[in-house]
């Protein structure tokens, strides 16, 4: 148990370290720090000086170092563009991203779930089987094709929801939040169900295929011979154990949901990271960047670092034998 | 006495007939005839496609060609709206470009490097998956342990990366040559896992085959064993992967494209000709960006269902 977590950790740490070396090396292949930093009148002189000033004449390895070390204390640098350090940035957009994923996956789960139970339930139904093409249709449909049609339907047409931006914000210490005004939760609306829509789609087939295989399994024959109810079997007895794998995709989901955020942030120019990030590379401000790329894969490490600890935990049979733990 | 067909045409007819009578005759084929649905699917593919192919001969204007765009014609309606014009069926864009036009030319490109990607993902997959099954060891828990690493990201988050890095690091000015290589780089880096570790899994039981055996003694190398022998038994699932994987390249370079780091405008893509048609939606001109989406759609869609089927068709177990 223990070499297997100390085995996962060190794993993560590697994954980073990797992705940290992708980030730091694209200061060194994308122009000379310095002329992002001086004027076009500095001197040669003056530019040596700045640039041993800085350890920009140091061996590679050791500025890799040193960018760890600051990167672990929050330091990322300044962006080229606004003048203002990284994890300002960062921060001040970070409430936006956390609220928008947290909405999408509370909706995700609140609608994914009965409707997975309900189809899986009545199968032949004529409602699950609509369930089920509108499934398959979700996920051919890109998520920022939803998320113009819900513009053109409710905002332009309709012009019952606001289309872009957050509504207002209330500021609670350096945290802002959309919750507590009512603009600022009808500006929630579609960019969560946006986002949550391909995750609803996939808990739904997910709880639909596990209540399927548990409602065939020999307990619930004898559920039934002992005269339960079905309330009681559908609920009590078949839920519960779908439970599991739903709890572990969805934990897996919430990395995954961060970074759709990308695409429906920029769909609604929902202030957040990923809008920050698209904006990033498009001016190339490579401070920025490299700070979104080593906090995303610091979430997927993390999420899936607790993931398989959680596996090994909660199910003893996987102990011998791992299985996969994501697809896609 | 000689068979006519056997004179005019050489064994090369006869190999093909006898492959069309067999195809028409196998059980896939008797699969695909009994699911409307895949027909359906097959033709909505099979029509994108032809359209797709032959845009230049059939595209009723060049869109690329300053010369047959008309200012005057810009933000005309589909015909069958008011103020549309017959001439231009699906109407025009802000700059007076026929929409069915562009739309030919935006799914040629969609479709080019959705399939660039999906064989660059697959010759990667395909020859990873075979050394790590081939050769065992370190060098399979290496590929394997990339492998569960990049796994535990969302494919397009890594082609999203993989794609916004490059970019930063290519000089503005090198965009316009180098987009085409750039996507189906960061698209296919993102796909190789699954057919990685399909294929390792099936070279690991063919392996042990007696056929590998004894083409083994008798001194074969291992490379010609691999490629000759193990590669043609293994391609069966690659393919239903390869089919399921064209609809999400598709997808993805769509989304690169409508956030703005994929197909440049001068050459749109469908996710291109949303993102531009999106900036219009505001004011009314739905056709700009709805038609592009709906093509879209029905593409990734189509693909799909045909994925779908063909792994139900090629899987025994299924039927």
């Amino acid at each position: 148990m223990i070499a297997f977590i100390l085995r996962r950790i060190l794993q993560s740490i590697a994954v980073m370290l990797a992705v940290g070396f992708i980030a730091f090396s694209m200061f060194r292949f994308i122009g000379d720090p310095i002329n992002n930093m001086v004027g076009q009148y500095t001197s040669t002189a003056e530019r040596e000086i700045l640039r041993k000033g800085l350890g920009l004449d140091d061996p590679f390895l050791v500025q890799y170092v040193n960018y760890l070390k600051n990167a672990l204390h929050g330091n990322f640098g300044n962006s080229y563009k606004q003048r203002r350090p990284v994890s300002d940035l960062i921060i001040e957009r970070l409430p936006a991203t956390l609220e928008l994923s947290f909405t999408a996956a509370l909706l995700a789960l609140a609608i994914g779930i009965p409707m997975g139970v309900y189809t899986g339930l009545h199968r032949k139904g004529f409602l699950a089987q609509t369930f089920m093409v509108l499934s398959l249709i979700g996920v051919s449909l890109p998520t920022f094709l939803i998320g113009i049609l819900l513009i053109y339907v409710f905002g332009v047409i309709l012009g019952w929801l606001p289309t872009f931006g957050r509504g207002d914000v209330v500021r609670l210490g350096w945290w802002t939040t959309g919750f507590l005004t009512p603009k600022g939760l009808a500006a929630l609306i579609m960019p969560s169900i946006t986002l949550a829509l391909f995750q609803l789609t996939l808990i739904m087939r997910l709880v639909r295929a596990e209540m399927l295989e548990v409602l065939r399994a020999d307990y619930i024959k004898f559920a039934r011979a002992r005269g339960l109810s079905n309330r009681v079997i559908n609920f009590g007895h078949a839920l519960k154990n779908t439970m599991v794998p739903v709890i572990t995709i969805t934990g897996l989901q919430i990395g995954s949901i961060i970074a759709f955020a990308i695409i429906t942030e920029t769909v609604f120019q929902w202030p957040g990271m990923g809008q920050l990030f698209i904006q990033a590379v498009a001016e190339v401000d490579i401070p920025v960047m490299a700070c979104y790329l080593m906090l995303i894969s610091f979430f997927f490490v993390v999420i899936n670092l607790i993931v398989d600890i959680l596996y090994y935990v909660v199910d003893p049979r996987l102990r011998t034998e791992r299985v996969a733990s994501a697809h896609g | 006495m000689v068979d006519p067909v056997i004179v005019t045409s050489p064994r090369a007819w006869r190999r093909f007939t006898s492959l069309v009578a067999r195809t028409a005759d196998s059980d896939i084929a008797y699969n695909f005839r009994r699911s409307p649905v895949t027909m359906l699917a097959a033709a909505g593919v099979a029509l994108i496609l032809f359209l797709a192919l032959f845009a230049p001969l059939i595209a009723p204007f060049d869109p690329f060609d300053p010369g047959s765009v008309d200012i005057m014609n810009a933000d005309l309606p589909p015909a069958w709206v008011d103020g549309g014009q017959s001439a231009y069926l699906l109407g025009t864009d802000n700059q007076g470009r026929d929409i069915l036009s562009t739309l030919m030319y935006g799914s040629r490109i969609s479709l080019g490097v959705g399939f660039a990607a999906v064989v660059f993902s697959l010759v990667v997959g395909v020859l990873l998956g075979l050394l790590s099954g081939f050769l065992g060891g370190y060098t399979d828990a290496f590929i394997m342990r990339i492998a569960d690493i990049q796994l535990s990201f969302p494919a397009i988050l890594i082609a999203l990366l993989v794609d916004g890095v490059l970019y930063g690091i290519l000089p503005r000015e090198m965009h316009g040559d180098f987009w085409f290589p750039i996507l189906v780089f960061s698209i296919g880096i993102s796909g190789w896992v699954q057919y990685a570790r399909t294929v390792r899994g099936s070279t690991m039981v063919e392996i042990s085959k007696e056929y590998v055996q004894a083409a083994r003694v008798i001194g074969i190398s291992p490379a010609k064993i691999m490629v000759r022998h193990i590669l043609p038994n293994v391609m069966g699932p690659v393919l239903v992967i390869a089919t399921i994987n064209l609809a999400v390249a598709i997808i993805t370079e769509a989304t690169l494209s409508f956030l703005g780091v994929g197909v440049p405008i001068t050459s749109p893509s469908l996710g291109t000709l949303i993102r531009i048609g999106g900036d219009y939606l505001y004011s009314g001109e739905w056709w700009i960006t709805i038609f592009p989406g709906i093509v879209l759609a029905a593409l990734a869609l189509s693909i799909n269902l045909l994925g779908d089927w063909l792994r139900d068709a090629l899987n025994p177990k299924l039927r």
